[in-house]
């Protein structure tokens, strides 16, 4: 019994290292070609999974679980993101410019699932995947490239501010939507999700600092268990009221401020890291590769249209801050990218009907975008604008 | 003083920015790591950046010494323009003075010349706001503070330096 025990679990340890290792490699050749990992984590996933190349056996519950855990991380980073002050200045300022990014985005996505004769609910899925740009890419690209300073940039960040905002509503509605039940029981759970979304909210704006002093003290080893612990807890405590999880996680993350926080951040972020590419690899893993080439041309096509849609998005909000042509074209196009949401979202309708076909077409429409948007704002100075329309701005408005 | 602008950037810390006496905009990135970046401003597209540089925590210290010493030179010329007219000599005493034996009362000094003796150095001591009693000796230094005509007549009073 014992010796089974340890032979499986030293076949655990060798699968679970390859795929470690392989996460490893792929990363590395991501930062020499400056793109992020996430599309090359989805292919690795591609070639390990379901009628993929390679097999794994004993290491997929372990994988399974690791990827849940990333998905609670990488919710809980986002929230760690912003503090207050950023948030409330999101919620102020970004109304038109979000719904202006929704309309655009999420639109095109409902409609092509619809058309594809899915449930209203995954179309809905779908529309939430074109929706939500990825915060991830993106920051890391503006850095790349060395646009932190770009006065288009403050726009940009804004608006993730606010669709990371839209997705604390969006998520725990389309989690309650899909535990499914009667009217009245998917009206409570609805109702439940927003009310515990609208209160942590209002909790981390007004008292956000004195609940991270309470976290705050002692030593960085106890602040990483704390905040892992409560990341976890309220994560689970989330999922069985049928809010979803990652919305419980992304609340901590909220509900953390001022010093708390910036510590909270870095001490998480490896972790978050570790197993966030555990979380893409594992996506993909359950997606059969032969799948992939039937969605790919409705991918390729909603790609095309909801980037378009998001260049016009980042024009309009750029334009609305007084920022000139060429910076409204490198906001617009730096915003194309879509990634770790997107297949949140897309792993949150795994279960449905339809949810094989909207992970498939997902992780198509996220591995064009990701490698898309990148390559298009990288060259976006060199994209031709109508010469009524190129004119240099006001340098110190 | 120009007028500095601030930007929030949610997430990464926070910009300012303004436009220099020549036009140029510039700006300086402070994230919330402490870690600063200096941002010019291109002309033709103003909303991007020509130039960039990242500042560690000890090149930032580096730079604003020394653009603070700057300040603190500039400050203390301006003080000088201010009063403009005042003068701080250093006159050495000739064996052949009139002054060596006398003390300061003797001379009448500050009213045959309207300029103040604030020190006098001798050897390696220096005596500071020296009392009207005090005697001058060979080779003693005399620090004195006047317009540049008292100061004159000064040194006409005191004799020629050492070595004429």
């Amino acid at each position: 019994m014992l010796a089974a025990g340890s032979s499986e679990s030293a076949l655990a340890f060798i699968e679970i290292g390859a795929v470690v290792l392989a996460l490893a490699i792929l990363s590395r050749f991501a930062g020499r070609i400056g793109i992020t990992a996430v599309p090359l984590y989805l292919i690795a996933g591609l070639v390990v999974g379901e009628g993929g190349v390679v097999t794994l056996d004993v290491g997929e519950e372990f994988i399974s679980i690791a990827a849940e855990i990333g998905v609670l991380l990488l919710l809980l980073a986002l929230g760690l993101e912003y503090n207050e002050a950023e948030l409330r200045t999101g919620l102020r300022t970004g109304l038109v410019p979000g719904f202006t990014d929704m309309a655009l985005n999420a639109l095109p996505g409902f409609v092509l699932g619809l058309l594809l004769g899915w449930k209203p609910l995954a179309a809905v899925l779908l529309g939430g995947v074109c929706w939500v740009s990825s915060s991830g890419i993106i920051s890391k690209v503006l850095s790349d490239l060395g646009r932190i300073g770009f006065r288009e940039t403050p726009t940009v960040l804004n608006m993730l501010v606010i669709e990371d905002l839209a997705m604390a509503v969006y998520l725990p509605i389309v989690g309650a939507l899909i535990a499914g039940g009667t009217v009245a029981a998917l009206l409570g759970s609805v109702t439940l999700a927003i009310t515990a979304v609208v209160v942590v909210l209002v909790l981390a704006v007004r008292y956000g600092s004195h609940l991270s002093d309470i976290v705050a003290g002692g030593s960085n080893e106890s602040l990483l268990l704390t905040v892992f612990g409560l990341t976890l807890l309220v994560g689970g405590l989330a999922q069985r009221i049928e809010v979803s999880g990652a919305i419980g996680a992304f609340l901590v993350g909220l509900a953390l401020s001022g010093h708390a926080e910036e510590r909270a951040a870095s001490l998480i972020a490896p972790l978050r890291d570790l197993f966030a590419a555990t979380f893409f690899l594992f996506f993909s893993f359950r997606i059969d590769p032969s799948d992939l080439v039937d969605v790919a041309l409705p991918a390729l096509g909603l790609a095309i249209v909801t980037s378009v849609a998001k260049v016009a998005t980042g024009w309009i909000a750029a334009g609305r801050a007084g920022v000139g042509p060429r910076g409204r074209v490198r906001a617009g196009t730096v915003l194309i990218a879509r990634g770790e949401f997107s297949i949140v979202i897309a792993a949150l309708g795994s279960e449905l009907a339809d949810g094989p076909d909207l992970g498939a077409l997902a992780a198509a429409y996220v591995l064009v975008t990701a490698i898309v948007g990148p390559l298009a704002t990288r060259f976006a100075d060199h994209i031709p604008i109508p010469s009524r329309w190129d004119v240099v701005p006001n340098p110190g408005y | 003083m120009p007028d500095v602008r601030e930007t929030n950037l949610p997430g990464i810390g926070v910009r300012h920015d303004f436009t220099t006496a020549d036009g140029t905009r510039i700006g300086v990135l402070v994230r919330r790591d402490g870690r600063r970046e200096i941002l010019v401003y291109d002309r033709k597209d103003p909303d991007a950046c020509s130039e960039r540089m990242q500042l560690s925590a000890s090149d930032t210290q580096t730079l604003s010494e020394l653009l603070g010493a700057g300040r603190v030179t500039e400050a203390v010329t301006a003080v000088r323009q201010q009063i403009e007219g005042l003068a701080i000599e250093w006159i050495e005493l000739g064996t052949t003075s009139l002054l060596i034996g006398h003390t300061i009362a003797d001379g009448q000094l500050r009213t045959r010349t309207g300029a103040s003796v604030v020190a006098v150095i001798r050897g390696d001591t220096t005596v500071p706001a020296p009392e009207p009693d005090f005697e001058f000796a060979t080779r003693d230094v005399v620090v004195a503070v006047g317009t540049d005509e008292g100061l004159a007549t000064l040194r006409s009073i005191l004799g020629p330096p050492p070595g004429h």
